[in-house]
């Protein structure tokens, strides 16, 4: 990269807690967010287990006219940003004058949808669909409302890409600043959680169906896993070149090294060893370091049977004898989806900072393939300055992002 | 519905809905500033009154309602009947 890219404010709003601190205490308890949610099970659902993750109410601290637009997830991404934009020292009069962008992925707005129609075809009266959805219904909600909040001037896109798309907007968002693009940029992930979005993901018999044990539902690279559990909420990783962010005083708190991706050019659903792979020896490449600096891995194994196996095979592959530490956040929050890849950047700074590998919680027993990797089933005290994060997602795409404690 | 019944109703759902003092909403005031609307939140004013009275305000009709005795007779007129 031809410009240093430093993290310099992190904001989340997640099933682990709604500030910085308590998901670090999350992290570190090893406190699952999952339950068993009633409303799906009278819906039909195979699995009614989700992350609990509470709609904010912002009466009172935004218009109306700002509230109207927005969907759940840009409820959640707005709590995430704001603290984000504090934590990093933006005050609203530099980031109004100073064209900074946002980049927060996301990939669906499946609940504004429903809504908006079921109104069309109760009432057939387009007009009782009423000013916010087209806004609430767009993949595009999250940057769309955010960018006019906080009156940001630069790059000004959503960047949908399954359940990578958060990790992708970080990485987009590094290469624009190291090219001189931009110098500061919003970037993030956000996911609704509510039953329509995932219905259809439900009726593939992509989750867990371990209703009776929500909390041991979601256990990434564990022999006994049986599918993923649904989460959500957001998360916003503010970045900026390092000249800049050390100009205004910034506190600066990682680098982004590199940035690798690919695509499988495969099946759809389901993932296989190569393209992960090519994505994380692209990162390593590009990082410019020897792959033993990297200290700790952040998958992205979600529980599913095929996907976590083939993870751990890439990461196999990749590493060989070499094994630093190997864990999935996902056992606490379940799958995050298009908030995921920003989210376990959250994550892994708040363990990076604080010295310590979060469990990944619910892994008793490895199967072939996790059994060749350093996973472990319980918190470890740990000090490591580079991690690597990896994000994939249907239609076989895939990110990874490799970040230096500063 | 007397006509002062259905004013003071539709003085509580806008004010409600919009945000504003119901003081504020006089017959003579001009709803769009008094309420600050612009074309979007218009367009839910429209359809919070078919939703909450019944009545449809077609698109060509909603420029003639500029204060809220308008809006008030408006709804009046076609309620009663």
């Amino acid at each position: 990269m031809k410009r240093r890219v430093v993290i310099t404010g992190l904001g989340i709003y997640s099933c682990l807690g709604k500030t910085l601190e308590e998901v670090r205490q999350s992290l570190y308890d090893g406190k699952s967010g999952i339950v068993f949610d009633p409303v799906r099970k009278e819906m039909g659902f195979r699995s009614a287990l989700t992350a609990k993750v509470d709609v904010p109410d912002l009466k009172g601290i935004l218009t109306r006219s700002q509230r109207v637009y927005m969907a759940d997830e840009v409820k959640y991404a707005y709590l995430a940003t704001r603290d984000a934009l504090a934590h990093a020292k933006l005050t609203p009069d530099y980031v109004e004058a100073h064209n900074v962008g946002i980049l927060y992925g996301n990939d669906s707005s499946a609940d504004a949808v429903v809504k908006s129609v079921d109104t069309m075809r109760n009432k057939k009266d387009t007009t009782l669909v009423g000013s916010g959805a087209i806004f609430q219904s767009m993949n595009s909600t999250v940057t769309m409302n955010l960018s006019c909040i906080f009156k940001l001037k630069g790059i000004n896109m959503t960047v949908s890409a399954a359940c990578a798309s958060g990790s992708h907007a970080i990485g987009l968002g590094a290469l624009l600043i190291s090219e001189g693009l931009q110098d500061c940029i919003v970037c993030g992930g956000a996911q609704e959680v509510n039953p329509f979005s995932i219905g259809s993901f439900d009726g593939i018999s992509a989750f867990s169906a371990r209703e009776s044990e929500p909390e041991k539902a979601s256990r990434p690279f564990d022999r006994d896993r049986d599918g993923l559990v649904p989460g959500g909420g957001a998360a916003t990783v503010i970045i900026e070149d390092y000249e800049s962010a050390v100009k205004r005083g910034a506190p600066i708190l990682a680098e982004v090294l590199s940035y690798g991706f690919s695509s499988n050019g495969d099946h759809i659903s389901s993932p296989n060893v190569d393209g992960p792979a090519r994505s994380l020896r692209m990162a390593i490449e590009r990082a410019g370091i020897d792959m033993r600096e990297i200290g700790y891995i952040n998958a992205h194994a979600t529980s599913t049977h095929i996907g976590d196996q083939n993870e751990a095979k890439a990461i196999h592959a990749v590493f060989g004898d070499y094994k630093p530490y190997v864990t999935s956040t996902k056992g606490q929050t379940g799958h995050e989806m298009w908030m995921a890849g920003a989210s376990e950047i959250v994550y892994t700074l708040l363990m990076m900072k604080n010295d310590f590998i979060a469990a990944n919680l619910n892994f008793e027993n490895p199967d072939e393939d996790s059994a060749k990797l350093n996973i472990p089933g319980q918190r470890v005290s740990a000090h490591f300055d580079t991690f690597l994060s990896n994000s994939f997602g249907f239609g076989g795409t895939n990110s990874t992002l490799v970040v230096r404690n500063l | 519905m007397e006509k002062q019944e259905l004013i003071d109703k539709i003085n509580g759902v806008l004010a409600e809905e919009f945000e504003a003092e119901v003081e504020n909403l006089k017959p003579e005031a001009g709803i769009k500033d008094t309420l600050q609307l612009d074309s979007l939140s218009l367009v839910d004013m429209v359809a919070l009154i078919e939703s909450e009275f019944g009545v449809k305000i077609p698109s060509n009709e909603v420029g003639k309602i500029l204060t809220f005795a308008d809006l008030y007779d408006y709804i009046y007129e076609r309620s009663a009947k």
